[in-house]
């Protein structure tokens, strides 16, 4: 197929081109900008009127100019190639491999928007994931097929964390682990390495896929590296029938990358500057986590983000948690006092917990301890907020008690080693342990039955 | 009409010139993938649209079928149970035919064609009939009867079909009017953006009972009422969405699923199937219409599914039913409405939304309302009353209710339930905030109750808000100087504030005896709470310890009445009696100073 050749560039702004003259090009469609040294890249059709169209250029729009650019359209969106090959592999923003070996050979092409799923073609996610992270397993559970996002603050061990969670997360009773597509979006070089070298040492690349875009790599890329990754995630669960776990750090990078491009066309901002859309831009890209009715593989999502200045109101993860189903958020504070990770249980919630868990899944007692660690943590926390103002001696002995066992909890239940994989049972033995600090009439959130088999009153 | 011409394509708005006939609000067809979309816009020979799938691989110079009619529903057997995507596309028939994914252009009728309903005729051939009348009856399912009505502007003598199994294209009456002769068939349409019409409003005067205590007691909402729940995420708006659906006790639940995620839809899909009815005992899916446009699905669509949702459920509403409608979320609804606006280049308002965003939600919920119905039977105060329920949730950024779609919806609606992030990291749910929350309907469903269970419902209410306002000011008092520093009163104040939180207003929505509590239960658990707290009040009279108080074997059997069976009086009984024991015993210790 001949496609023409346009040289009609009229401006250049930020990371767009505008190009009049243009015949036949459709909303979406692929362009490719040919430079006169030689140099090619992509852009992305955002608008066309009559015969303008406005193109943003995946690469950045730096060194092109009015009369050195030839631009195609390519009659279809942006699309990856994959092939069973692709597992192992790492690739740039821009979808070519940059480990050293030898390109993909695809076996087909995919448009990297993907589709909808129609929600009647939604399988419930319910298989409960074992982390082996006591505050995530036993208080936060993960499913397959949820999207879980990681709202951490900069400084704080998220990387470390996400890939804890990568190197254990497993089913329980199901043999196989997880294929990680793990795709980095302006990270700096440092946290990008860390990650291939994790799953290097611990061989987990031979079930990843690694899309990586570099604080230094044109921001506008980023717009792309999430959706070539969730279409090699899709490949591989529903294709291939792997449970994929994909790992997308850090989406505030991606986000800014989104507001440049709505500044840079003088849209109308919402809150922050950032687009109005932002919203469903962000929904199309989590949304597409989740099980499918009569296929075997899964998606399990696990964004990470930075929250700016540790405000969980910024936009970025409030839409976020709009959307997601749950959070697990990071605390300073408990990261100065040297527990890793860091969990903040009291915000931190999992939506999908409720039928992932509980007997046959779990244990019967999971739901229970659950709520009552909670409970019981917050009544600790706001007792300990008191003893800071009064002073301990104004503290009732029960208080004392609650006190006491949210230091516990912090210190055995949330605290952990970073190679250390709990079972489920074990996180909820502990779980059982602390709450032996408290009376068992003060104990309101679980039945009788469980408290009957498993409480145990603990003598200091 | 004439076919007209792309020239502009933006993101979900595409322009096209030469649609001459077309009017504002009719539905097109656009590019050679004929997707579905609507002209929000004429500026001379520029017809804007908004186009309700995915827009990619569409160009200037493609074409722009007209389809000459505004964006309409289809109504008739075999709504209920369904299924549908912001503009009736049938979801569970795309998804057998196209696979997993929601395929563009997809063209299926929004009801079954081919399924033959049951029709009872209600009506003899010769009767004179007007709009509304209803001319048979269909079984729709186990819960519902499905009324087929006179459809608007046809009036005359009826020719009625005997009874028999018809499909919805089979005519089924023919009526002379005085501009000739009319079809009726089963199946009707109905422009979405235009409220069906009523004979006559009234002020609601009945409680929309929902097995949610902090609802019922503190907050309620009427039949034909209108409310609000707004939160932060993870607040538990969802939640308490479901909760509504499955246990108020409308007859028709309409739940729009918009803007929202698919794997709630997935839950409501698969658990509503299973779920019974408590009354009935049938699948609670028998009286639900699901309207689900999730996040990642267009967004024009989004903007439209609202009003889809609202026509079906005005439908049943007409027949004679209560319908409550679900709205999860109106905030993604005024979003889709900014996304639009901002590509029609318009002068944005508030926070970058449209100017008319106040005045287009409040015409949503001003299409609530307990009315009387059309129709020959339905004229005067005794005839065929319907209601139509709104309960929309919001989703306010950062959980910052000053935001512009909170604010139009509270000047809206009449009963505000407002969730509270801090109670819900406490696990407090539903985390109905009682200091801040309000309902306008109070005094109607207090009276309706008083009828309905006896005298004290209202002062319970007053009484137990009292003591958790009093608990808030005291709070901020011992945060300072500690409990001890409180007088023997207060300290009881706050021991009966934590019971009424704990013991009352929490309520689990996963266990199976307290997801539901009839009105009759909730009156108890809370009078049982207030006997005890004015039992203990004159203890502390008599100067008993108000930590004695506190230590009374029979609290822990107030914490598990939540957990008594419907009907079971005898424990709530029971604990009066012991209340009233134990707390004298502490009293006659007192008096021979033990």
């Amino acid at each position: 197929m001949v496609f023409k050749e346009y040289i009609t560039v009229k401006d250049i702004f930020g990371p767009l081109m505008l190009i009049e003259g243009v015949e036949g090009v459709t909303y979406g469609e692929l362009a490719e900008v040919r430079l006169s040294d030689g140099q090619v890249r992509r852009g992305r059709v955002l608008e066309i009127a009559d015969s303008c169209v406005l193109v943003q250029v995946f690469e950045g729009t730096m060194g092109l100019g009015r009369d050195n650019v030839r631009v195609k359209f390519l009659g279809k969106g942006l699309e990856i190639g994959v092939s069973p090959d692709i597992i192992g592999r790492v690739f740039d923003g821009a979808g070519r491999t940059i480990d050293g070996g030898p390109n993909i050979i695809p076996e087909k092409r995919l448009n990297v928007n993907g589709s909808p799923i129609n929600p009647c073609a939604r399988d419930y996610p319910s298989e409960f994931i074992q982390t082996g992270i006591s505050s995530i397993d036993g208080l936060n559970p993960l499913v397959r097929g949820q999207k879980l996002p990681i709202f951490s603050g900069s400084g704080l061990p998220h990387a470390r964390l996400a890939a804890q969670i990568a190197r254990q997360a497993r089913v329980p009773g199901s043999p196989e682990g997880f294929a990680v597509v793990f795709a980095a979006m302006g990270v700096t070089f440092e946290e990008a390495n860390y990650f291939i070298s994790n799953f290097q040492a611990t061989r987990a690349i031979e079930r990843a896929v690694v899309f990586i875009n570099l604080a230094e790599d044109p921001p506008i890329e980023r717009l792309a590296v999430p959706r070539m990754a969730l279409t090699v995630a899709e490949y591989l669960a529903y294709e291939l029938d792997m449970h994929v776990l994909i790992i997308l750090t850090d989406m505030i990078n991606y986000c800014e990358a989104l507001r440049e491009v709505s500044a840079a066309r003088k849209e109308v901002p919402g809150r922050r500057g950032y687009p109005g859309y932002l919203y469903t831009d962000l929904a199309a890209i989590y949304e597409r986590a989740g099980r499918v009715k009569g296929r075997k593989g899964s998606i399990t999502q696990i964004p990470i983000l930075t929250m700016p200045e540790d405000d969980k109101t910024h936009p970025v993860p409030d839409l976020t948690g709009y959307i997601t189903e749950g959070q697990i958020i990071l605390s300073r504070d408990l990261h100065l006092q040297g527990i890793y990770p860091p969990i903040d249980i009291l915000p931190s919630l999992s939506r999908l917990k409720d039928k992932g868990i509980g007997e046959g899944r779990t244990r019967e007692d999971h739901a229970d301890i659950s709520n009552q660690l909670y409970a019981s943590y917050a009544r600790g926390k706001a007792a300990r907020e008191l003893a800071v103002i009064l002073g301990e001696g104004a503290l009732s002995p029960l208080d004392l008690a609650f006190v006491d066992f949210t230091e516990h909890c912090n210190n055995e239940f949330i605290k952990q080693g970073e190679e250390e994989n709990r079972s489920i049972s074990q996180t909820l033995d502990i779980g059982w342990w602390l709450l032996g600090l408290l009376p068992r009439k003060d104990l309101k959130r679980i039945r009788k039955e469980y408290s009957d088999k498993y409480y145990r009153k603990r003598e200091e | 009409m004439k076919e007209g011409t792309v020239i502009k394509v933006s993101g979900p708005l595409v322009v096209a010139r030469g649609l001459t006939g077309t009017n504002i609000y009719d539905m097109v067809r656009v590019g050679v993938q004929k997707l579905l979309g609507e002209v929000i816009e004429i500026r001379s020979d520029e017809y804007s649209i908004q186009v309700y799938e995915e827009t990619e691989g569409i160009g200037p110079g493609q074409p722009v079928y007209p389809m000459g009619e505004p964006l309409s529903v289809e109504l008739g057997p075999g709504l209920i149970s369904s299924i549908f995507d912001g503009i009736q596309r049938p979801l569970d028939v795309i998804s057998l035919r196209l696979g997993s994914y929601i395929a563009r252009g997809a063209e299926y009728t929004s009801l079954d064609r081919t399924k033959r309903w049951h029709f009872i005729p209600a009506r003899k051939s010769g009767d004179n009939i007007r709009p509304g009348d209803i001319l048979g009856t269909v079984k729709e399912t186990a819960l519902i009867e499905h009324r087929i009505m006179v459809p608007q502007g046809v009036e005359g003598k009826v020719t009625v079909v005997a009874e028999d199994a018809y499909t919805l294209d089979d005519v089924v009456a023919e009526v002379e009017t005085s501009t000739g002769k009319v079809s009726v068939k089963m199946l009707q349409k109905w422009p979405v953006r235009k409220p069906r019409q009523v004979t006559k409003k009234l002020p609601p005067d009945q409680p929309l009972i929902t097995g949610q205590r902090v609802i019922d007691t503190f907050f309620p909402v009427a039949k034909g009422g209108t409310s609000c729940v707004p939160g932060p995420f993870g607040s538990g708006k969802t939640v308490v969405q479901h909760q509504l659906a499955k246990w108020s006790d409308a007859d028709i639940i309409v739940f729009v699923g918009c803007g929202e995620r698919g794997n709630e839809m997935a839950d409501v899909l698969l658990s509503f199937p299973e779920l019974k009815d408590p009354k009935s005992h049938e699948p609670l899916m028998g009286r639900t219409v699901l309207v689900a446009n999730t996040s990642n699905m267009p967004v024009a669509a989004r903007e439209a599914s609202i009003f889809t949702g609202i026509t079906i459920a005005e439908y049943y509403r007409d027949m004679g039913y209560n319908v409550a409608l679900m709205a999860d979320s109106t905030s993604r609804w005024a979003e889709a409405m900014r996304e639009i606006s901002c590509r029609l280049e318009e002068m944005p308002g508030e926070e970058g939304f449209p100017t008319y965003l106040g005045s287009r939600l409040a015409s949503f919920y001003e299409r609530s309302g307990s009315v009387v119905c059309m129709g020959s039977d339905a004229q005067g105060e005794e005839g065929r009353r319907g209601s139509l329920s709104i309960i929309g949730a919001v989703s306010p950024p950062g959980g910052d209710l000053s935001e512009p779609v909170t604010q139009a919806t509270l000047r809206t609606v009449k009963v505000f339930w407002s969730l509270d992030d801090r109670l819900a990291s406490q696990r407090h749910f539903p985390a109905v905030n009682w200091l801040t929350s309000y309902s306008l309907y109070q005094q109607v469903v207090g009276r309706f109750v008083a009828n309905k269970i006896g005298a004290g419902w209202d002062e319970n209410r007053t009484k137990a808000l009292r003591v958790l306002q009093r608990e808030s000011e005291l709070e901020e008092l011992v945060r300072l100087v500690g409990m001890e520093a409180l007088s023997p009163e207060d300290m009881l104040v706050m021991e009966t504030a934590k019971m009424i939180r704990e013991d009352f207003l929490h309520q689990n929505a996963y266990h199976e005896l307290d997801t539901y509590t009839s009105l009759e239960k909730q009156f108890h658990m809370l009078d049982v709470i207030l006997k005890f707290y004015s039992k203990a009040q004159d203890a502390v009279d008599k100067g008993v310890d108000p930590l004695r108080l506190m230590g009374v074997p029979v609290k822990d059997k107030i914490s598990n009445m939540r957990l008594a069976s419907e009907g079971d009086m005898e424990t709530f009984r029971r604990i009066e009696g012991d209340i009233a024991r134990q707390v004298d015993e502490l009293v006659e210790d007192r008096a021979v100073g033990i």
